[in-house]
């Protein structure tokens, strides 16, 4: 793999950058690997990257049926934050933090992962309750965590409508100032990158049509490209979760909805941190590019097609125009929608399932790209063990059985 | 913008006086103390979401606060049949063969 650096910038800019090395390799199936990860997004690639860094196992196919990281890992609004109120969900999200913290001097690429602090608002009394109550779980966990009066949140941004002429007047906000944005395509590209470095097959369009079981174990994957072996198959294919379940033979306790996104166009630096409303609905940061990067809830009816509909744009402006009046004639560039995989608690499923050697990591449902690395870190460790990682095993398809749920919906403060 | 038909008040209407109730169909076990844990999350928990032909409650908030099911394609969202609480579907995945979006 070419290392980058400042040095390599300046060399390759004698050559007017024409000898880069390519990314990745664009290899040929081969017919047996140790491990295959169904599913080309940024978990996916995490999950082969730590299969091969961490666990030495570098046999290893991931499987994507479009193109790398063209899926959620490019839809979402690339929100990066752990202040999640329960401690299996918080321990989950704030490993991935620490991930995040030394991940592009990890891969040697740079994710622009800029911490800028995310704030998410209360606007009414219990929204503050429950606000203050995540706050002290948080630092209980040791995640930082800071709740702000009404003054210091128009402090931190200006240029909100904290005044009580509102609606839903901003009576203030829990501020997490570790979190932050990243680079969403440069995760799932420094991530490819990594792995395929280590020696891990990426392979584009391939689309597995169905899984070869013998006696309750996995033996392999049927794709469009021919039969491909694998002795544990790690499937992380988000939206489509439900429908690779359904091949396999079971059911999961997902439901995929559309998730919208819209981007404005590019503007001066206007906004340097990241808030989030779950009361008005509506989430907002702005891009090292300058467009506004907008996201609210998802569509409320099941959908595979990756779009939405107009009501739910109309509402998530509503919101946005709400807090910042001066955004009311920015002018909206684009558009698009993403399949997530809700689970009824909005909690992950990482877990094995009724199927030998099969494991499934999904339903992340509407906040998934925070916990790119942790996810890819503790299902690695679960493939490559057969069993699951200790921040993982609280996340068990069981617990739709046994009742153990974490519960996360609302209680994490946003937009679920 | 989806234009749905109510059964109740016999009209299309835009698609935000509806609320979307997920899956229909699904009954309660009828002897919940004699239900299994692996039943009762079942029926709490595990859902079809098919990709294709789905059957879904829907809520008429807006109009005439009554529950309806619909049968809408999950791909294309297309609605090919709406009909009242209680009734059952006439188009169906295994009846539509070929004609489902993939």
């Amino acid at each position: 793999m070419q290392h980058y650096s400042g040095f390599g910038l300046v060399k390759h800019g004698l050559s007017h950058h024409e000898n880069w090395q390519r990314m990745w390799r664009n290899p040929v199936p081969k017919s047996q690997y140790d491990v295959i990860v169904v599913g080309g997004g940024g978990h996916g690639l995490a999950t082969a990257y730590y299969l091969a860094k961490v666990h030495g196992i570098t046999n290893v196919a991931v499987i994507e049926k479009g193109w790398l990281g063209g899926g959620n890992t490019a839809r979402n609004t690339t929100i990066v934050r752990s202040n999640y109120l329960w401690d299996e969900a918080a321990w989950l999200y704030e490993h991935a933090m620490k991930l995040w913290e030394g991940l592009s001097q990890d891969l040697n690429y740079n994710v622009m992962f800029s911490q800028r602090g995310v704030m998410n608002l209360g606007h009414t009394l219990q929204d503050m309750r429950d606000i203050h109550r995540r706050v002290n779980a948080n630092r209980l966990n040791g995640i930082d965590g800071e709740v702000l009066d009404v003054k210091q949140v128009q402090e931190i941004v200006p240029i909100m409508d904290c005044s009580r002429n509102t609606r839903y007047p901003v009576l203030g906000a829990s501020w997490q100032p570790r979190a932050g944005v990243a680079r969403h395509d440069a995760v799932a590209w420094g991530f490819a990158r990594g792995a395929d470095a280590l020696g891990v097959d990426l392979l584009q369009q391939t689309e597995v049509t169905g899984f070869r079981i013998s006696g309750g174990k996995v033996l392999g994957v049927e794709t469009n490209r021919g039969y491909i072996g694998g002795k544990t198959i790690g499937v992380v294919t988000a939206g489509n979760s439900g429908v690779l379940a359904k091949m396999a033979g079971f059911k999961l306790p997902v439901e995929s909805h559309p998730l919208q996104a819209l981007v404005s166009e590019p503007m001066k630096p206007i906004l340097d941190t990241v808030v989030m409303s779950n009361h008005v609905h509506g989430y907002v940061s702005q891009s090292d590019k300058g467009d506004l990067v907008i996201g609210a809830g998802i569509d409320g009816y099941n959908g595979y097609g990756q779009r939405g509909s107009y009501p739910t744009i109309e509402h998530t402006l509503q919101a946005i125009v709400e807090l910042f009046p001066m955004f009311s004639r920015v002018r909206m560039n684009r558009q698009w929608g993403g399949i997530v995989d809700t689970c009824p608690d909005a909690c992950p499923i990482i877990s094995a399932t009724p199927v030998g050697g099969l494991f499934f990591n999904c339903g992340w449902g509407t906040g998934g790209f925070k916990a790119t690395p942790g996810s890819g870190h503790v299902f690695a460790a679960t493939l490559a063990e057969g069993k699951a990682h200790p921040l993982a095993a609280p996340f068990s398809i069981d617990r739709f059985i046994s009742g153990k749920l974490i519960d996360e919906h609302g209680a994490a403060g946003v937009a679920h | 913008m989806l234009h749905i038909y109510c059964p109740y008040c016999e009209e299309y209407r835009e698609e935000e006086e509806f609320r979307p109730k997920g899956e229909a169909h699904i009954a309660r076990p009828a002897e919940p103390e004699a239900t299994s844990d692996e039943a009762w999350g079942d029926y709490l928990f595990f859902r079809k979401n098919p990709r294709g032909l789905h059957h879904e409650q829907w809520y008429h908030a807006a109009g005439c606060r009554k529950f309806f099911n619909a049968t809408r394609d999950t791909v294309s969202y297309q609605i090919l049949e709406t009909y009242k609480a209680g009734q059952q579907p006439t188009v169906s995945a295994a009846a539509s063969g070929k004609k489902v979006a993939k």
